[in-house]
């Protein structure tokens, strides 16, 4: 069982911009760059490598106790496409994976209307691995996700507001320009979503 | 912002600042120049990759964009 989430947001800030303040993170405790290529086509591929904590509900410390110590590994990979002006990223955590496995895909658009303005669509696959525990573990997945996707937005604010310092003063900051229109979270029974399986702590 | 590897923070913000630069100021602008940060991006590679080998980070063989293949649209 996978919980689906997906919502739109507007950004009134220049694609361009939006993609240089893309490399700045927060809320990680490290972040490297382990790939990068430029395509023939000019389109630049990367892959990241991020560290952050693992910060789990009580009940799940409890009940996962081997879980709390442990960093989670996330990759990132992403594509910027100059001739779409168009930047996809794909993100997931490569441990913990059968306690929580998170998908991210965010793709930032330059918008066909109004140059000035970023569209974002950002979707998500939450699914648990865990006996018993999948559609709690999912739910809190899912409403982390949601308040992470505040923290990201104001992240990317500061990282705009830093970038090229006076430049950034006179644009159109991200702060209150954000509108979620058509959020969307659904439950997919899917295939290769784990099935059942005896409790395990990983 | 650190790196995974404790001794490869400073590589890694040296590369960072030549990547930013050359983004920001060559390939947003369609300029087809060479990268002037391979060397950088060598060093720090090094670094971070025997960091990742020693914290036993599973990260080697994962296909680019890998669990995104079977990801249709929303």
């Amino acid at each position: 069982m996978v919980k689906y989430f997906s919502n739109d947001i507007d950004i009134k800030t220049t694609w361009d911009q939006v993609v240089s303040a893309f490399w700045q993170s927060s809320h990680v405790l490290t972040e490297d760059v382990v790939f990068r290529e430029v395509t023939a086509d000019r389109r630049l591929l990367s892959r990241r490598l991020l560290t952050k904590t693992n910060r789990m509900p009580r009940w799940a410390e409890f009940l996962f106790p081997s879980n709390l110590s442990r960093s989670v590994y996330i990759v990132e990979d992403s594509v910027v496409d100059l001739f779409t002006k168009s930047l996809t990223t794909y993100t997931w955590n490569l441990n913990h994976a059968t306690l929580m496995k998170v998908e991210e895909r965010c793709v930032f658009r330059e918008s066909n209307e109004q140059p000035a303005l970023t569209l974002l669509r950002r979707e998500a696959w939450i699914s648990s691995g865990v006996y018993g525990f999948s559609r709690p573990i999912q739910e809190f997945g899912l409403s982390r996700f949601k308040s992470n996707q505040v923290k990201s937005m104001k992240g990317l604010e500061y990282a705009l507001s830093n970038l090229h310092g006076e430049a950034a003063l006179h644009q159109p900051s991200v702060r209150n320009t954000v509108k979620a229109a058509a959020e969307k979270a659904k439950t997919l029974a899917s295939a290769g979503a784990p099935q059942k399986q005896p409790q395990q702590y990983v | 912002m650190n790196s995974v590897g404790e001794g490869c923070t400073d590589l890694k913000r040296e590369y960072d600042q030549c990547f930013n630069r050359w983004f920001a100021e060559k390939f947003l602008k369609g300029d087809r120049s060479g990268d002037p940060c391979t060397e950088m991006f060598k060093k720090y590679q090094h670094c971070v990759q025997k960091a990742i080998k020693e914290k036993d980070i599973p990260i080697d063989g994962v296909e680019f964009m890998g669990p995104n293949k079977d990801k249709p649209g929303g």
